[in-house]
């Protein structure tokens, strides 16, 4: 007899939790080893990593606004995840949509702003989405595996954009090669600009905006389409077994392509964020593993959007705090790449002992 | 001309080193995405040795070190904990970036690049050989025919082989699959250690995120190259004639930065061109398990 | 050697395979093990090949206790397997497989020249010639098979394990390998055939172990045993062997091909001017060995795959660039042959799977997205009319049995009344009682209307079913006969070319 549904639940949640709790516990153990070796004092240098996003609403404000594209990164590869995919295309999807939300914007400056702006989350979101859906196709036509053509999507993004902007749309005479600013219309202010501002105790400087709102929502309906769509259900049964779904009426390469396609879309929208709120213009490189961090908060976020946004969080904290340790400490701010990676490696290696002692335990039950 | 031919012999090395150590890696049934992941500590590791103690060859022994060791977290963590062999690649690069930029600053107290390196000689043969080679290039280009041996005449390779294509069948008859995968793995990391070991080395410098999608194209080479030692290296000298034009050509209507992506978009073509004409080891990437 | 097993017991998650059974082998004779899918038979005999280990019992050689922590430890005493399905690998020749874990050679190298000897001497001494150079994949299934009992012989095994070995051969081909385990037999090996196929066991074996649910029930010597008997100890009780089928009555036509071909691609059989004719409430067989087209037409018709030459009507019109979203909605359904690999998505709930090619239709919801509720009452619905054994319709497919997954299948491609059914294989590895269920399910869907294009390897079962066979044989229909006009000794004849194939 299966136990009540409460109880069952409550496990499920324990069950999910144990694992990145417990990969979190040691990495920072190993952290602090770390620190440790190089002659810094551990329990002063790590609890610096989350003292400014706790510390103040201004500081967790910055949190919040260092996790949101790693929000939408980690969405992304959630998203083609579900179908089977592994989309590792995230740090070019999310340069092809800043570029062309950036490209749109410049192109078009006298729309007014109910016009501009949705325009230019759309040129976003569509130039993720044709970044994605390119490797996508190759893979539904070619059955070339995506991975690696996801990763070269990648430096080709670098690449191409950084040479459109080069010939087409720099800024003379720039140390770091950028495009001019975009007109008003298309720019986010920050919240703290708003009235808003000072009534949140948020500082002048403090840049967190309105694309975090559009993060959540992309949460929310990926959430929903997981749950309740159509679409949703087609992607998992193309994911859980693409000769089933193929032989029962499935269009298997149409749904490889849509979900790819969604997925770079998703990473495209970073373009809101960088573009349209932070930097109001494009700058030559601006990632620095965007799309990757996605990777390691959807691995955390075992895929869910909740869990998505959770993680997204935690790394947000590490973001703030490696610029903390950088100025406070002697130890390297890289140390939080480090710990991230430690992350990423114990989340997985943990999530599937548990899954193991959770096929054991079922073993022993029937038996 | 000679000098677009060395150019492409020395881009192409640490390419077929890491294409060779895929090769062994996925014959056995493994995905290793982390090759370059072990490029990256390779060449770091060499190069901190080699300033350190003054050898580099020594800093070639410390990155075939550091490479196997990547190499055997990642089977630990894929044959071992179960986890996908993708998901552990990926882990494997993020900390691989992530350990070499922290030590930079550790070992070099820079966050850019390092201090100026010496390249491996060949102590007072140098001056008796024709053309300026790189010996690693040499031991590259030696490794190519002691692979296939390896792989197609010895008991080693044809277990290797069976394990790759059918790990269910080597079960049966009582092979050690895992172990034999282990070793395949190994081999990669130690191959892509040396591969990595030339990078710095031979650049005389060792550079924040060196490896620059080597390691992936490695992996594209290797396709291409229908898993074979042959065709590994033939498709990494196509490879590294593409990144070494870089140099040579000076088109005005051509930039630099459009060259530069060739190697990236010749591996997509590479890839579609090659699905459906050939197969990769029938089991590589799905995990086997025991009941 | 004598082979000896004590109390053997085996579990797995939520089934007792292997309960209590103790056995006692001769050398120089032919056993046979017989019992329904899932009685426990071929679990017990891995346990015999160490690969796996028992939860209790022992296992005794020449009297002494042998603990076997894996093949190896079996190989070396002496016990070989030669599996159902092959353990063969596809790229290696024939004498890479057969040396493959034990090679000749020194230094870490492989001596070839060895190997090729090695394989060229046991396969005269035993009848199973096989060219040593040969790629594997190059090799007829029963060349495999050689290539199989050769492996085992190499190791020097004295107590052969046959598991199902004439699965895939035909009736000609199965004589063939008979002649190859007496001929063991007389070389003073132990011979053990692992069976589900009565006659041929009757046709071999001198001993006949039955095995019931995890429980050896009976051994009988050959003389005492008859099909019937053997049957009856299989399942317990009276088993119906051949359903009633009432007489056909056929409509007008429902499905029609016209000259169909396929050209040959690797990995792929070729069909060449395929033509005929199925009708309303007709249920025409396809019979076949494994390779000659079956599964290629089925896909034809079912929109997995595109023809090459002529054309598919369905009721007139023209099937042409058929895909299998659009056979659905046309009324072709589908009864895969692989279940668990095609027919399921095991890790999806019973629900979710009986949606599957429905997901977007009003049975499952509204405007791109799904109601639970709906899902719910359909999926009641559908398990209890079709007799699918579970407690929650919220479990995945993964834990059903055999029989209940297929029945599951059945439940989502014919409720609804479809026009025409393609079923291939649809009670393999299924238990008696589900075959029954299942194949008077099909008669009476047949009874109102439903054409079936029915593609078995079991000749009883198209017997039992069909009022037509066809035969393919190398990708043509070399025979369309009436199914109450032929036996399977005839079947068997066709489906080998031995007849229907026109000589020059």
């Amino acid at each position: 007899m299966p136990s009540p549904r409460w109880r069952r639940a409550l496990s499920a949640a324990g069950e999910a939790v144990w694992p990145p709790a417990a990969a979190l516990g040691l990495s920072f153990a190993i952290g602090a080893a770390i620190v440790a070796a190089i002659d810094e004092n551990p329990l002063r240098v790590l609890p610096l990593i989350f003292a400014p996003g706790l510390g103040s609403a201004d500081g967790f404000a910055r949190v919040l606004f260092d996790a949101t594209p790693l929000i939408l990164t980690g969405l992304s590869v959630a998203y083609a995840f579900r179908a089977g995919l592994f989309n590792i295309g995230g740090e070019g999807q999310l340069y092809a949509g800043a570029f062309l939300a950036a490209w749109t914007a410049l192109a078009l400056p006298g729309l007014p702003r109910p016009v501009a702006l949705p325009l230019a989350v759309l040129a976003a979101a569509a130039g993720g989405a044709l970044w994605g859906a390119i490797p996508g196709w190759l893979k539904a036509r070619f059955g070339v595996h995506e991975v690696i053509n996801t990763i070269m999507m990648n430096f080709l993004a670098v690449g191409l954009t950084g040479w459109l902007l080069e010939r087409f749309l720099q800024e003379p005479g720039q140390m770091i090669p950028h495009t001019p600013e975009i007109p008003a219309a298309y720019q986010l202010q920050p919240f703290a600009q708003g009235p808003g501002g000072a009534w949140l105790g948020l500082d002048r400087a403090n840049p967190l905006g309105a694309s975090l709102l559009v993060a959540l929502a992309a949460a929310v309906a990926v959430g929903l389409v997981f749950r309740r769509g159509v679409e949703g259900y087609r992607l998992r049964a193309v994911g859980l077994s693409p000769a089933a779904a193929r032989y029962g009426g499935i269009g298997v390469g149409g749904v490889t392509v849509r979900a790819m396609a969604v997925s770079g879309a998703l990473a495209g929208l970073v373009g809101v964020h960088e573009v349209l709120l932070y930097r109001h213009r494009f700058l030559d490189n601006f990632s620095s593993g965007l799309g990757f961090l996605g990777i390691a908060v959807a691995l955390m976020g075992k895929n869910h959007p909740l869990g998505i946004v959770l993680a997204a969080l935690l790394f947000g904290f590490l973001n703030t705090g490696a610029l903390e340790i950088d100025i406070f400490t002697q130890v390297p701010r890289e140390l939080v790449v480090v710990l991230q990676a430690l992350i990423i490696l114990l989340v997985v290696s943990f999530g599937e002992l548990a899954l193991w002692r959770r096929r054991r335990r079922r073993r022993e039950e029937a038996a | 001309m000679i000098g677009l031919l060395l150019g492409t012999l020395r881009t192409a090395t640490p390419l077929l080193f890491a294409g060779l150590g895929g090769m062994f890696s996925e014959r056995g049934g493994v995905v290793n995405i982390a090759l370059e992941g072990i490029l990256l500590v390779g060449a770091f590791a060499a190069a901190a040795t080699a300033y350190y103690s003054g050898s580099p060859w020594l800093g070639v022994v410390a990155a075939v070190a550091a490479g196997t060791g990547l190499a055997a977290l990642h089977a630990l963590v894929s044959l071992r904990f179960r986890v996908d062999q993708i998901v552990s690649g990926v882990a494997l690069n993020m900390l691989a970036m992530g350990a070499t930029e922290f030590l930079m600053w550790i070992f070099f107290g820079s966050g850019s690049n390092s201090p100026r390196l010496d390249s491996p000689g060949l102590p007072g043969a140098a001056g008796r050989l024709p053309v300026e080679l790189p010996p690693l290039t040499l031991l590259a280009l030696l490794a190519v025919p002691a692979s296939s041996w390896l792989l197609f005449r010895s008991r080693f390779g044809l277990r290797l082989r069976a394990v790759g294509e059918h790990p269910e069948a080597a079960d049966s008859l009582g092979l050690p699959v895992h172990r034999l995968q282990l070793y395949g793995v190994l081999l990669s990391g130690a191959l892509a250690g040396a591969g990595g070991a030339f990078l710095s080395l031979n650049a005389h410098y060792f550079v924040k995120n060196m490896s620059a999608g080597r390691g992936f194209i490695a992996l594209a080479a290797l396709i291409f190259g229908k898993w074979r030692p042959a065709g590994v290296l033939g498709a990494t000298l196509l490879f590294g004639f593409a990144e070494s034009l870089q140099g040579h050509l000076d088109l005005p209507w051509l930039p630099v930065r459009m060259v530069q992506l060739l190697p990236y978009l010749l591996t997509m073509v590479a890839l579609v061109g090659v699905i459906g004409r050939c197969r990769a080891p029938a089991a590589v990437g799905r995990l086997f398990v025991k009941d | 050697m004598r082979v000896a097993l004590e109390g053997l017991c085996r579990s797995f998650p939520g089934v007792r395979a292997v309960q209590d059974v103790s056995l006692d082998y001769e050398p120089g004779r032919l056993y046979a093990l017989v019992g329904e899918n899932g009685a426990g038979k071929s679990t017990l005999m891995h346990l015999l090949y160490g690969m796996l280990p028992p939860d209790a019992g022992r296992i005794l050689v020449d009297g002494r206790p042998v603990r076997l922590a894996g093949s190896q430890d079996a190989i070396r005493l002496g016990i070989g397997m030669v599996h159902q399905h092959f353990m063969l690998v596809d790229t290696l020749t024939a004498a890479e497989n057969v040396v493959l874990g034990a090679e000749p050679g020194r230094w870490g190298r492989l001596d070839r020249e060895a190997a090729r000897a090695a394989v060229r001497a046991d396969g005269e001494r035993f009848g199973l010639a096989v060219d040593p150079d040969a790629p594997l994949e190059s090799l007829s299934v029963g060349e495999a098979q050689r290539v199989e009992i050769l492996k085992v012989l190499y190791r020097g095994a004295s107590f052969l394990i046959f598991d199902e070995p004439t699965g895939v051969l035909t009736p000609q081909e199965a004589r063939g390998l008979f002649a190859i385990l007496r001929r063991l037999r007389d070389e003073g090996k132990t011979v053990v055939l692992i069976s589900h196929k009565l006659d041929e066991v009757l046709a071999v074996a001198e001993t006949i172990d039955v095995m019931r649910r995890g429980r050896h029930v009976g051994r009988l010597a050959r003389e005492e045993a008859d099909a019937e008997r053997l049957a009856r100890m299989m399942v317990g009780r009276e088993v119906l062997l051949r359903v009633e089928k009432p007489p056909a009555a056929p409509g007008p036509p429902v499905l029609e091909a016209r000259g169909l071909g396929l050209a040959r691609r690797p990995g792929r059989a070729e069909l060449a001017d395929v033509s005929f004719t199925l009708r309303r409430g007709e249920v025409l067989g396809i019979a076949g060995v494994e390779g000659n087209g079956q599964r290629e037409l089925a896909a034809l018709v079912t929109g997995l795959l595109r023809p090459d030459a002529g054309e598919l009507r369905l009721d007139g019109r023209s099937l042409a660039g058929l895909t299998p979203r659009r056979a659905r909605d046309l009324g072709i359904r589908h009864v895969p042959e692989d279940r668990q690999r095609t027919g399921l998505v095991l890790d999806m709930s019973l629900r979710e799977n009986l949606i599957l090619g429905e997901e977007g239709g009003p049975a499952a919801g509204r405007a791109g997205v799904i109601l639970p509720g709906r899902v719910a009452t359909l999926a009641r619905r559908r398990v209890s009319e079709y007799d699918v054994r579970v407690a929650d319709t919220r479990q995945s497919a993964r834990s059903l049995s055999g029989g209940n997954q297929q029945k599951l299948v059945l439940a989502r491609e014919l409720d609804g009344d479809p026009r025409l059914l393609v079923a291939c294989h649809p009670t393999r590895g299924v238990d008696v009682g589900a075959i029954e269920y299942i194949h008077r399910t099909l008669l009476a869907k047949r009874a109102r209307g439903l054409a079936v294009l029915l593609f078995s390897s079991e000749l009883s079962e198209l017997l039992a079913l069909s009022d037509r066979i066809g035969v393919l044989y190398r990708g043509r229909l070399t025979a369309v006969l009436d199914a109450d006009a032929v036996d399977e000794e005839t079947l068997g004849l066709y489906i080998t070319g031995a007849r229907g194939v026109e000589r020059a």
